[in-house]
Protein backbone atom coordinates (compact mmCIF):
# COMPACT_ATOMS: atom_id res chain seq x y z
CA UNK A 1 0.00 0.00 0.00
CA UNK A 2 2.66 2.46 1.09
CA UNK A 3 4.75 1.72 -1.97
CA UNK A 4 1.92 2.57 -4.37
CA UNK A 5 1.26 5.73 -2.40
CA UNK A 6 4.82 6.86 -2.85
CA UNK A 7 4.73 6.00 -6.52
CA UNK A 8 1.55 8.04 -6.90
CA UNK A 9 3.06 10.98 -5.06
CA UNK A 10 6.16 10.79 -7.20
CA UNK A 11 4.07 10.73 -10.39
CA UNK A 12 2.09 13.75 -9.15
CA UNK A 13 5.26 15.68 -8.36
CA UNK A 14 6.69 14.87 -11.81
CA UNK A 15 3.46 16.12 -13.34
CA UNK A 16 3.60 19.29 -11.23
CA UNK A 17 7.20 19.91 -12.28
CA UNK A 18 6.27 19.50 -15.93
CA UNK A 19 3.38 21.95 -15.49
CA UNK A 20 5.76 24.36 -13.80
CA UNK A 21 7.74 24.40 -17.05
CA UNK A 22 4.77 24.14 -19.39
CA UNK A 23 2.76 27.09 -18.12
CA UNK A 24 5.55 29.68 -18.39
CA UNK A 25 6.41 28.31 -21.83
CA UNK A 26 2.79 28.75 -22.92
CA UNK A 27 2.56 32.31 -21.58
CA UNK A 28 5.94 33.29 -23.06
CA UNK A 29 5.01 31.87 -26.46
CA UNK A 30 1.57 33.38 -26.76
CA UNK A 31 1.98 36.74 -25.04
CA UNK A 32 2.90 38.96 -28.03
CA UNK A 33 0.54 37.08 -30.33
CA UNK A 34 -2.36 37.30 -27.89
CA UNK A 35 -1.63 40.99 -27.31
CA UNK A 36 -1.83 41.54 -31.06
CA UNK A 37 -5.10 39.62 -31.21
CA UNK A 38 -6.55 41.66 -28.29
CA UNK A 39 -5.76 44.88 -30.12
CA UNK A 40 -7.41 43.56 -33.26
CA UNK A 41 -10.72 42.85 -31.49
CA UNK A 42 -10.74 45.93 -29.24
CA UNK A 43 -12.51 49.21 -30.04
CA UNK A 44 -10.13 52.10 -30.55
CA UNK A 45 -10.51 53.75 -27.14
CA UNK A 46 -10.28 50.65 -24.97
CA UNK A 47 -7.32 49.00 -26.65
CA UNK A 48 -4.84 50.29 -24.07
CA UNK A 49 -6.60 49.28 -20.90
CA UNK A 50 -4.50 46.24 -20.06
CA UNK A 51 -7.50 43.97 -19.61
CA UNK A 52 -7.21 40.28 -20.41
CA UNK A 53 -10.38 40.39 -22.51
CA UNK A 54 -12.03 43.56 -23.88
CA UNK A 55 -15.44 44.58 -22.47
CA UNK A 56 -16.90 44.94 -25.93
CA UNK A 57 -15.03 42.74 -28.38
CA UNK A 58 -15.66 43.80 -31.95
CA UNK A 59 -14.75 42.88 -35.50
CA UNK A 60 -15.02 46.51 -36.60
CA UNK A 61 -11.25 46.80 -37.04
CA UNK A 62 -11.28 43.99 -39.57
CA UNK A 63 -14.09 45.76 -41.43
CA UNK A 64 -12.06 48.97 -41.59
CA UNK A 65 -9.01 47.10 -42.85
CA UNK A 66 -10.88 45.10 -45.47
CA UNK A 67 -12.77 48.15 -46.74
CA UNK A 68 -9.51 50.16 -46.73
CA UNK A 69 -11.17 52.92 -44.69
CA UNK A 70 -8.07 54.51 -43.28
CA UNK A 71 -5.40 56.68 -44.82
CA UNK A 72 -2.74 54.03 -44.15
CA UNK A 73 -4.86 51.27 -45.60
CA UNK A 74 -5.79 52.72 -48.98
CA UNK A 75 -3.80 50.05 -50.79
CA UNK A 76 -4.37 47.15 -48.41
CA UNK A 77 -5.69 44.66 -51.00
CA UNK A 78 -3.10 45.68 -53.53
CA UNK A 79 -0.31 45.21 -50.99
CA UNK A 80 -1.73 41.87 -49.93
CA UNK A 81 -1.73 40.85 -53.58
CA UNK A 82 1.87 42.08 -53.96
CA UNK A 83 2.92 39.95 -51.00
CA UNK A 84 1.12 36.95 -52.45
CA UNK A 85 2.45 37.41 -55.97
CA UNK A 86 6.04 37.88 -54.81
CA UNK A 87 5.81 34.87 -52.50
CA UNK A 88 4.35 32.60 -55.18
CA UNK A 89 6.78 33.77 -57.86
CA UNK A 90 9.69 33.21 -55.47
CA UNK A 91 8.39 29.74 -54.66
CA UNK A 92 7.97 28.76 -58.31
CA UNK A 93 11.34 30.14 -59.44
CA UNK A 94 13.20 28.67 -56.46
CA UNK A 95 11.69 25.26 -57.10
CA UNK A 96 12.51 25.35 -60.80
CA UNK A 97 16.09 26.50 -60.38
CA UNK A 98 16.90 24.37 -57.34
CA UNK A 99 15.35 21.15 -58.64
CA UNK A 100 17.31 21.40 -61.88
CA UNK A 101 20.54 22.16 -60.08
CA UNK A 102 20.08 19.40 -57.51
CA UNK A 103 19.28 16.87 -60.27
CA UNK A 104 22.35 17.91 -62.24
CA UNK A 105 24.63 17.70 -59.22
CA UNK A 106 23.25 14.60 -57.56
CA UNK A 107 21.98 12.37 -60.39
CA UNK A 108 23.78 13.54 -63.53
CA UNK A 109 27.02 14.03 -61.58
CA UNK A 110 27.79 17.02 -63.76
CA UNK A 111 31.40 18.17 -63.76
CA UNK A 112 31.99 20.92 -61.24
CA UNK A 113 28.76 20.09 -59.48
CA UNK A 114 30.56 19.85 -56.17
CA UNK A 115 31.99 23.32 -56.62
CA UNK A 116 28.57 24.73 -57.39
CA UNK A 117 27.21 23.05 -54.26
CA UNK A 118 29.97 24.67 -52.22
CA UNK A 119 29.29 28.08 -53.74
CA UNK A 120 25.61 27.68 -52.91
CA UNK A 121 26.39 26.66 -49.33
CA UNK A 122 28.68 29.64 -49.02
CA UNK A 123 25.84 31.91 -50.11
CA UNK A 124 23.53 30.25 -47.62
CA UNK A 125 25.91 31.14 -44.81
CA UNK A 126 26.31 34.81 -45.68
CA UNK A 127 23.95 36.59 -43.28
CA UNK A 128 21.22 38.01 -45.51
CA UNK A 129 21.38 41.38 -43.76
CA UNK A 130 25.02 41.75 -44.85
CA UNK A 131 24.14 41.22 -48.48
CA UNK A 132 21.23 43.66 -48.32
CA UNK A 133 23.03 46.94 -49.01
CA UNK A 134 25.21 45.55 -51.85
CA UNK A 135 22.08 43.92 -53.29
CA UNK A 136 20.24 47.22 -53.10
CA UNK A 137 23.01 48.98 -55.00
CA UNK A 138 23.22 46.14 -57.51
CA UNK A 139 19.52 46.34 -58.24
CA UNK A 140 20.02 50.06 -58.76
CA UNK A 141 22.79 49.36 -61.29
CA UNK A 142 20.54 46.90 -63.13
CA UNK A 143 17.70 49.43 -63.09
CA UNK A 144 15.41 47.04 -61.23
CA UNK A 145 14.72 49.18 -58.16
CA UNK A 146 11.01 49.61 -57.43
CA UNK A 147 10.21 46.68 -59.68
CA UNK A 148 8.73 43.73 -57.87
CA UNK A 149 11.09 41.51 -59.83
CA UNK A 150 14.00 42.93 -57.87
CA UNK A 151 12.50 41.56 -54.66
CA UNK A 152 11.56 38.27 -56.30
CA UNK A 153 15.10 37.80 -57.64
CA UNK A 154 16.64 38.78 -54.31
CA UNK A 155 14.43 36.26 -52.51
CA UNK A 156 15.26 33.56 -55.06
CA UNK A 157 18.95 34.31 -54.55
CA UNK A 158 18.55 33.81 -50.81
CA UNK A 159 16.23 30.79 -51.01
CA UNK A 160 17.93 28.69 -53.73
CA UNK A 161 21.15 27.71 -51.89
CA UNK A 162 19.30 26.01 -49.06
CA UNK A 163 16.77 24.56 -51.51
CA UNK A 164 19.53 23.03 -53.64
CA UNK A 165 21.23 21.61 -50.58
CA UNK A 166 18.10 19.96 -49.16
CA UNK A 167 17.07 18.60 -52.58
CA UNK A 168 20.57 17.30 -53.21
CA UNK A 169 20.57 15.50 -49.85
CA UNK A 170 17.20 14.00 -50.68
CA UNK A 171 18.25 12.87 -54.15
CA UNK A 172 21.53 11.41 -52.89
CA UNK A 173 19.42 9.04 -50.82
CA UNK A 174 17.45 7.73 -53.82
CA UNK A 175 18.65 4.31 -54.97
CA UNK A 176 20.96 4.39 -58.02
CA UNK A 177 19.23 1.29 -59.39
CA UNK A 178 16.23 3.40 -60.37
CA UNK A 179 18.34 5.48 -62.72
CA UNK A 180 20.06 2.41 -64.07
CA UNK A 181 16.75 0.73 -64.81
CA UNK A 182 15.49 3.85 -66.55
CA UNK A 183 18.67 4.09 -68.61
CA UNK A 184 18.40 0.39 -69.58
CA UNK A 185 14.95 1.18 -70.89
CA UNK A 186 16.53 3.90 -73.00
CA UNK A 187 15.39 6.92 -71.01
CA UNK A 188 17.00 10.26 -71.86
CA UNK A 189 18.22 12.51 -69.04
CA UNK A 190 15.10 14.65 -69.25
CA UNK A 191 12.82 11.61 -69.21
CA UNK A 192 14.65 10.39 -66.14
CA UNK A 193 14.11 13.81 -64.61
CA UNK A 194 10.41 13.98 -65.38
CA UNK A 195 9.31 10.40 -64.91
CA UNK A 196 11.59 9.10 -62.17
CA UNK A 197 13.16 11.95 -60.30
CA UNK A 198 10.35 14.47 -59.85
CA UNK A 199 7.76 12.00 -58.49
CA UNK A 200 10.28 10.60 -56.03
CA UNK A 201 11.33 13.91 -54.50
CA UNK A 202 7.81 15.37 -54.46
CA UNK A 203 7.58 15.52 -50.63
CA UNK A 204 10.85 17.47 -50.46
CA UNK A 205 9.52 19.78 -53.18
CA UNK A 206 6.50 20.57 -51.01
CA UNK A 207 8.77 21.41 -48.08
CA UNK A 208 11.10 23.55 -50.19
CA UNK A 209 8.29 25.34 -52.02
CA UNK A 210 6.70 26.19 -48.69
CA UNK A 211 10.05 27.32 -47.32
CA UNK A 212 10.61 29.70 -50.23
CA UNK A 213 7.06 31.04 -50.16
CA UNK A 214 7.20 31.74 -46.42
CA UNK A 215 10.66 33.29 -46.72
CA UNK A 216 9.41 35.78 -49.31
CA UNK A 217 6.09 36.43 -47.59
CA UNK A 218 7.82 37.16 -44.28
CA UNK A 219 10.67 39.26 -45.66
CA UNK A 220 10.91 42.81 -44.38
CA UNK A 221 14.46 44.14 -44.88
CA UNK A 222 14.84 43.49 -48.60
CA UNK A 223 11.24 44.47 -49.27
CA UNK A 224 11.61 47.89 -47.71
CA UNK A 225 14.97 48.49 -49.38
CA UNK A 226 13.94 47.45 -52.87
CA UNK A 227 10.34 48.69 -53.09
CA UNK A 228 9.01 52.09 -52.19
CA UNK A 229 5.88 53.00 -54.16
CA UNK A 230 2.68 52.60 -52.09
CA UNK A 231 1.19 50.44 -54.81
CA UNK A 232 4.28 48.25 -55.21
CA UNK A 233 5.24 47.51 -51.60
CA UNK A 234 4.35 44.36 -49.71
CA UNK A 235 2.29 44.24 -46.51
CA UNK A 236 5.23 44.16 -44.06
CA UNK A 237 6.64 47.35 -45.57
CA UNK A 238 3.21 48.96 -45.28
CA UNK A 239 3.14 47.91 -41.61
CA UNK A 240 6.56 49.49 -41.12
CA UNK A 241 5.35 52.72 -42.76
CA UNK A 242 2.37 52.75 -40.42
CA UNK A 243 4.78 53.03 -37.55
CA UNK A 244 6.62 56.10 -38.74
CA UNK A 245 3.50 58.23 -38.30
CA UNK A 246 2.91 60.02 -34.98
CA UNK A 247 -0.77 59.22 -34.76
CA UNK A 248 -0.50 55.56 -35.77
CA UNK A 249 -3.82 53.80 -35.32
CA UNK A 250 -2.41 50.92 -33.32
CA UNK A 251 -5.53 48.81 -33.36
CA UNK A 252 -5.59 48.93 -37.17
CA UNK A 253 -1.88 48.20 -37.37
CA UNK A 254 -2.35 45.15 -35.17
CA UNK A 255 -5.40 44.04 -37.14
CA UNK A 256 -3.51 44.28 -40.42
CA UNK A 257 -0.58 42.49 -38.81
CA UNK A 258 -2.87 39.75 -37.61
CA UNK A 259 -4.34 39.26 -41.08
CA UNK A 260 -0.82 39.22 -42.51
CA UNK A 261 0.39 36.65 -39.96
CA UNK A 262 -2.49 34.22 -40.51
CA UNK A 263 -1.55 32.68 -43.90
CA UNK A 264 1.99 31.63 -42.91
CA UNK A 265 0.70 30.14 -39.66
CA UNK A 266 -2.00 28.27 -41.57
CA UNK A 267 0.42 27.05 -44.24
CA UNK A 268 2.85 26.00 -41.59
CA UNK A 269 0.27 23.89 -39.77
CA UNK A 270 -1.08 22.45 -43.02
CA UNK A 271 2.37 21.28 -44.10
CA UNK A 272 3.77 20.66 -40.65
CA UNK A 273 4.57 17.02 -41.41
CA UNK A 274 6.74 17.94 -44.38
CA UNK A 275 8.21 21.07 -42.83
CA UNK A 276 9.47 19.68 -39.57
CA UNK A 277 11.06 16.58 -41.02
CA UNK A 278 12.16 18.21 -44.27
CA UNK A 279 13.59 21.42 -42.92
CA UNK A 280 14.83 20.90 -39.39
CA UNK A 281 16.39 17.55 -40.15
CA UNK A 282 18.02 19.12 -43.17
CA UNK A 283 19.13 22.28 -41.43
CA UNK A 284 21.63 20.60 -39.18
CA UNK A 285 23.10 17.29 -40.15
CA UNK A 286 24.54 15.69 -37.06
CA UNK B 1 25.60 1.89 -71.36
CA UNK B 2 28.45 4.30 -70.91
CA UNK B 3 26.08 6.73 -69.31
CA UNK B 4 24.96 4.17 -66.76
CA UNK B 5 28.56 3.67 -65.76
CA UNK B 6 28.90 7.39 -65.32
CA UNK B 7 25.97 7.35 -62.97
CA UNK B 8 27.09 4.52 -60.78
CA UNK B 9 30.74 5.44 -60.57
CA UNK B 10 31.18 9.13 -59.86
CA UNK B 11 34.83 8.62 -58.99
CA UNK B 12 35.72 6.93 -62.27
CA UNK B 13 39.21 7.38 -63.63
CA UNK B 14 40.53 10.58 -65.14
CA UNK B 15 41.00 8.81 -68.47
CA UNK B 16 37.24 8.33 -68.73
CA UNK B 17 36.66 12.06 -68.32
CA UNK B 18 37.49 12.79 -71.93
CA UNK B 19 34.92 10.29 -73.13
CA UNK B 20 32.31 11.56 -70.67
CA UNK B 21 32.57 15.11 -71.78
CA UNK B 22 29.40 16.26 -73.46
CA UNK B 23 27.51 13.08 -73.26
CA UNK B 24 23.79 13.92 -73.10
CA UNK B 25 24.14 13.58 -69.34
CA UNK B 26 26.83 16.20 -69.04
CA UNK B 27 25.07 18.44 -71.51
CA UNK B 28 21.80 18.39 -69.60
CA UNK B 29 23.65 18.68 -66.33
CA UNK B 30 25.20 21.93 -67.50
CA UNK B 31 21.93 23.22 -68.91
CA UNK B 32 20.18 22.56 -65.61
CA UNK B 33 22.91 24.29 -63.63
CA UNK B 34 22.93 27.41 -65.77
CA UNK B 35 19.90 29.16 -64.17
CA UNK B 36 21.48 28.94 -60.75
CA UNK B 37 24.87 30.05 -62.07
CA UNK B 38 23.24 33.10 -63.65
CA UNK B 39 21.59 34.02 -60.35
CA UNK B 40 24.84 33.39 -58.51
CA UNK B 41 26.96 35.47 -60.88
CA UNK B 42 24.68 38.48 -61.14
CA UNK B 43 23.19 38.59 -57.65
CA UNK B 44 25.87 37.14 -55.40
CA UNK B 45 29.26 37.65 -57.07
CA UNK B 46 28.49 41.05 -58.52
CA UNK B 47 27.10 42.56 -55.28
CA UNK B 48 30.01 41.18 -53.27
CA UNK B 49 32.54 42.54 -55.76
CA UNK B 50 30.67 45.83 -55.81
CA UNK B 51 30.79 45.92 -52.01
CA UNK B 52 34.53 45.33 -51.87
CA UNK B 53 35.09 47.90 -54.59
CA UNK B 54 33.05 50.51 -52.69
CA UNK B 55 34.97 49.80 -49.50
CA UNK B 56 38.43 49.84 -51.10
CA UNK B 57 39.76 53.11 -49.68
CA UNK B 58 41.77 52.82 -46.46
CA UNK B 59 40.45 56.13 -45.19
CA UNK B 60 36.95 54.64 -45.04
CA UNK B 61 38.19 52.19 -42.44
CA UNK B 62 39.90 54.95 -40.48
CA UNK B 63 36.64 56.90 -40.43
CA UNK B 64 34.74 53.77 -39.49
CA UNK B 65 36.94 52.84 -36.55
CA UNK B 66 36.77 56.43 -35.32
CA UNK B 67 32.97 56.42 -35.45
CA UNK B 68 31.74 55.80 -31.88
CA UNK B 69 28.51 54.34 -33.26
CA UNK B 70 30.47 51.65 -35.09
CA UNK B 71 32.46 50.79 -31.96
CA UNK B 72 29.25 50.66 -29.98
CA UNK B 73 27.65 48.39 -32.61
CA UNK B 74 30.56 45.97 -32.45
CA UNK B 75 30.23 45.76 -28.67
CA UNK B 76 26.46 45.37 -28.97
CA UNK B 77 26.83 42.64 -31.58
CA UNK B 78 29.27 40.80 -29.37
CA UNK B 79 26.97 41.02 -26.35
CA UNK B 80 23.96 40.10 -28.47
CA UNK B 81 25.70 36.96 -29.74
CA UNK B 82 27.44 35.91 -26.52
CA UNK B 83 24.41 36.35 -24.28
CA UNK B 84 21.57 35.70 -26.70
CA UNK B 85 22.86 32.51 -28.28
CA UNK B 86 24.07 30.85 -25.11
CA UNK B 87 20.85 31.53 -23.23
CA UNK B 88 18.79 30.47 -26.23
CA UNK B 89 20.66 27.23 -26.85
CA UNK B 90 20.66 26.36 -23.16
CA UNK B 91 16.90 26.89 -22.87
CA UNK B 92 16.41 24.95 -26.10
CA UNK B 93 18.42 22.08 -24.62
CA UNK B 94 16.27 22.06 -21.48
CA UNK B 95 13.00 22.46 -23.36
CA UNK B 96 13.86 19.67 -25.79
CA UNK B 97 14.04 17.43 -22.72
CA UNK B 98 10.63 18.73 -21.66
CA UNK B 99 9.00 18.23 -25.05
CA UNK B 100 10.11 14.62 -25.48
CA UNK B 101 7.99 13.67 -22.44
CA UNK B 102 4.98 11.68 -23.57
CA UNK B 103 1.91 13.64 -22.40
CA UNK B 104 -1.13 14.65 -24.39
CA UNK B 105 -0.91 18.25 -23.21
CA UNK B 106 2.78 18.52 -24.01
CA UNK B 107 1.98 17.43 -27.56
CA UNK B 108 -0.54 20.27 -27.79
CA UNK B 109 1.87 22.72 -26.26
CA UNK B 110 4.56 21.76 -28.76
CA UNK B 111 2.15 22.61 -31.59
CA UNK B 112 1.53 26.09 -30.12
CA UNK B 113 5.19 26.49 -29.25
CA UNK B 114 6.08 26.67 -32.97
CA UNK B 115 3.98 29.81 -33.51
CA UNK B 116 6.71 32.43 -32.98
CA UNK B 117 8.79 30.75 -35.64
CA UNK B 118 5.84 30.23 -38.01
CA UNK B 119 4.48 33.79 -38.03
CA UNK B 120 6.28 36.74 -39.61
CA UNK B 121 8.49 38.91 -37.42
CA UNK B 122 7.05 42.31 -38.03
CA UNK B 123 3.55 42.05 -36.48
CA UNK B 124 4.74 40.26 -33.36
CA UNK B 125 7.72 42.55 -32.81
CA UNK B 126 5.50 45.60 -33.27
CA UNK B 127 3.07 44.06 -30.80
CA UNK B 128 5.90 43.76 -28.26
CA UNK B 129 6.93 47.29 -29.01
CA UNK B 130 3.42 48.46 -28.12
CA UNK B 131 3.45 46.43 -24.95
CA UNK B 132 6.59 48.27 -23.89
CA UNK B 133 5.40 51.74 -24.84
CA UNK B 134 6.07 53.84 -21.73
CA UNK B 135 2.78 55.77 -21.83
CA UNK B 136 0.19 53.46 -23.33
CA UNK B 137 1.79 50.05 -23.24
CA UNK B 138 0.16 47.27 -21.27
CA UNK B 139 3.32 46.61 -19.24
CA UNK B 140 3.54 50.07 -17.77
CA UNK B 141 -0.24 50.27 -17.39
CA UNK B 142 -0.08 47.20 -15.18
CA UNK B 143 2.95 48.47 -13.28
CA UNK B 144 1.05 51.68 -12.58
CA UNK B 145 -2.06 49.85 -11.49
CA UNK B 146 -0.24 47.65 -9.00
CA UNK B 147 2.44 49.97 -7.65
CA UNK B 148 1.06 53.43 -8.41
CA UNK B 149 4.39 54.33 -9.95
CA UNK B 150 5.44 54.92 -13.53
CA UNK B 151 7.29 52.04 -15.12
CA UNK B 152 10.66 52.46 -16.82
CA UNK B 153 10.95 54.05 -20.22
CA UNK B 154 11.76 50.63 -21.66
CA UNK B 155 13.04 51.15 -25.16
CA UNK B 156 14.53 54.56 -24.47
CA UNK B 157 17.19 53.02 -22.30
CA UNK B 158 19.96 51.48 -24.42
CA UNK B 159 20.67 48.67 -21.96
CA UNK B 160 17.02 47.66 -21.59
CA UNK B 161 16.43 48.18 -25.29
CA UNK B 162 19.22 45.82 -26.27
CA UNK B 163 18.14 43.29 -23.65
CA UNK B 164 14.63 43.37 -25.07
CA UNK B 165 16.02 42.90 -28.58
CA UNK B 166 17.88 39.82 -27.33
CA UNK B 167 14.64 38.61 -25.75
CA UNK B 168 12.79 39.13 -29.03
CA UNK B 169 15.47 37.21 -30.85
CA UNK B 170 15.18 34.34 -28.37
CA UNK B 171 11.39 34.41 -28.56
CA UNK B 172 11.50 34.19 -32.34
CA UNK B 173 14.14 31.51 -32.86
CA UNK B 174 13.85 29.34 -29.75
CA UNK B 175 11.22 27.02 -31.33
CA UNK B 176 13.46 26.24 -34.30
CA UNK B 177 16.48 25.21 -32.20
CA UNK B 178 14.30 23.34 -29.73
CA UNK B 179 12.83 21.34 -32.62
CA UNK B 180 16.28 20.42 -33.86
CA UNK B 181 17.45 19.36 -30.41
CA UNK B 182 14.23 17.36 -29.98
CA UNK B 183 15.00 15.46 -33.17
CA UNK B 184 18.52 14.98 -31.83
CA UNK B 185 17.18 13.54 -28.58
CA UNK B 186 14.69 11.30 -30.37
CA UNK B 187 17.55 9.84 -32.40
CA UNK B 188 19.18 8.50 -29.21
CA UNK B 189 18.37 4.83 -28.79
CA UNK B 190 15.84 4.12 -26.03
CA UNK B 191 17.87 1.04 -25.11
CA UNK B 192 20.58 3.25 -23.67
CA UNK B 193 18.13 4.87 -21.27
CA UNK B 194 16.67 1.52 -20.30
CA UNK B 195 20.09 0.13 -19.59
CA UNK B 196 20.87 3.21 -17.51
CA UNK B 197 17.62 2.78 -15.55
CA UNK B 198 18.43 -0.86 -14.87
CA UNK B 199 21.78 0.25 -13.47
CA UNK B 200 19.90 2.65 -11.19
CA UNK B 201 21.04 5.90 -12.84
CA UNK B 202 19.41 9.14 -11.71
CA UNK B 203 18.04 11.62 -14.23
CA UNK B 204 21.12 13.79 -13.87
CA UNK B 205 23.37 10.82 -14.52
CA UNK B 206 21.30 9.82 -17.54
CA UNK B 207 21.74 13.29 -18.95
CA UNK B 208 25.44 13.37 -18.20
CA UNK B 209 26.34 9.93 -19.50
CA UNK B 210 23.73 9.22 -22.19
CA UNK B 211 22.06 12.39 -23.50
CA UNK B 212 24.90 14.89 -23.50
CA UNK B 213 27.55 12.72 -25.19
CA UNK B 214 25.09 12.07 -28.04
CA UNK B 215 23.94 15.67 -28.35
CA UNK B 216 27.28 17.41 -27.89
CA UNK B 217 28.25 17.64 -31.56
CA UNK B 218 24.76 18.68 -32.61
CA UNK B 219 24.70 21.30 -29.86
CA UNK B 220 28.00 22.77 -31.05
CA UNK B 221 26.90 22.81 -34.69
CA UNK B 222 23.65 24.50 -33.71
CA UNK B 223 25.52 27.11 -31.70
CA UNK B 224 27.79 27.98 -34.61
CA UNK B 225 24.98 27.98 -37.16
CA UNK B 226 22.96 30.14 -34.81
CA UNK B 227 25.86 32.60 -34.54
CA UNK B 228 25.85 33.04 -38.30
CA UNK B 229 22.07 33.45 -38.42
CA UNK B 230 22.04 35.79 -35.42
CA UNK B 231 24.71 38.02 -36.98
CA UNK B 232 22.18 38.64 -39.73
CA UNK B 233 19.25 39.25 -37.40
CA UNK B 234 18.10 42.63 -38.59
CA UNK B 235 14.48 42.51 -37.48
CA UNK B 236 14.86 41.96 -33.74
CA UNK B 237 16.82 45.16 -33.29
CA UNK B 238 15.55 47.34 -36.10
CA UNK B 239 11.85 46.78 -35.58
CA UNK B 240 12.05 47.05 -31.80
CA UNK B 241 14.40 49.95 -31.10
CA UNK B 242 15.26 51.14 -34.61
CA UNK B 243 18.85 51.33 -33.35
CA UNK B 244 17.87 54.09 -30.95
CA UNK B 245 18.02 55.85 -28.60
CA UNK B 246 20.80 57.96 -30.14
CA UNK B 247 22.01 55.03 -32.28
CA UNK B 248 23.17 53.22 -29.14
CA UNK B 249 21.51 49.84 -29.80
CA UNK B 250 22.69 49.16 -33.34
CA UNK B 251 24.25 45.83 -34.23
CA UNK B 252 26.27 45.07 -37.36
CA UNK B 253 23.16 43.86 -39.17
CA UNK B 254 21.36 47.19 -38.73
CA UNK B 255 24.41 49.43 -39.00
CA UNK B 256 24.66 48.92 -42.76
CA UNK B 257 21.15 50.30 -43.20
CA UNK B 258 21.92 53.26 -40.97
CA UNK B 259 24.96 54.22 -43.08
CA UNK B 260 22.91 53.73 -46.21
CA UNK B 261 20.25 56.11 -44.84
CA UNK B 262 22.80 58.86 -44.25
CA UNK B 263 24.31 58.16 -47.68
CA UNK B 264 27.62 56.68 -46.52
CA UNK B 265 27.53 53.50 -48.55
CA UNK B 266 31.30 53.03 -48.33
CA UNK B 267 31.05 52.94 -44.51
CA UNK B 268 28.19 50.51 -44.78
CA UNK B 269 30.29 48.12 -46.87
CA UNK B 270 33.42 48.65 -44.78
CA UNK B 271 31.52 47.67 -41.64
CA UNK B 272 30.78 44.31 -43.25
CA UNK B 273 34.28 43.82 -44.68
CA UNK B 274 35.76 44.46 -41.24
CA UNK B 275 33.52 41.78 -39.77
CA UNK B 276 34.57 39.14 -42.31
CA UNK B 277 37.60 37.76 -40.41
CA UNK B 278 35.21 36.84 -37.61
CA UNK B 279 32.50 35.38 -39.84
CA UNK B 280 34.44 33.47 -42.49
CA UNK B 281 35.94 30.84 -40.16
CA UNK B 282 32.41 30.03 -38.95
CA UNK B 283 31.15 29.86 -42.53
CA UNK B 284 33.94 27.53 -43.63
CA UNK B 285 33.45 25.33 -40.60
CA UNK B 286 29.75 24.97 -41.42
CA UNK B 287 30.48 24.38 -45.11
CA UNK B 288 32.86 21.58 -44.23
CA UNK B 289 30.24 20.01 -41.99
CA UNK B 290 27.38 20.24 -44.46
CA UNK B 291 29.17 19.59 -47.74
CA UNK B 292 29.87 15.95 -46.96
Amino acid sequence: MRESHIALLRAASTEAKLLLIGIPVLVWTLLPIYHMFLFAISPKDSAFSGKLWPDHPTLRNFGIVFRQEHYFLHHFWEQLWNSLFIALATGALTLTIATGAAFAISRLKVKGGRTVMNLALFTYFIPAAFLAVPMYRTMGVYGLLNSQWSLIIAMVTIATPYAIWVLKQTSDNLPVELDEAAVMDGASPMQLFRLVYLPLIAPALVAIGTYAILLAWNEYLYAFLLLSKDTAITLPVALGNFLSADDSPWELLMTTGFVYALPPAAIYYAFRRYMVSGLTAGAVKS
Amino acid sequence: MASAVTLTEPESSVAADGARWLTPWQFWGIVLLIPYLIIFTFFVIYPIAYGFWTARHPHTYVALVQDPIFVRSVINTFLFLAIGINIKMFIALLLSGFFVQARWWIKWLSVLFILPWAVPSIPTILSLRFMLNPEWGVVNTLIFRFTGEDGPNWLNDPAIGLTMAVAVHIWKSLPFWTLILISGRLAISADLYEAASVDGATNTQKFKYVTWPSLRTLYLTCTILSMIFTLGDFNSVYLLTGGGPADLTHVLATLGIRYLRIDQVDMSMAAIVIALPAILPLVFYMMKRLAR
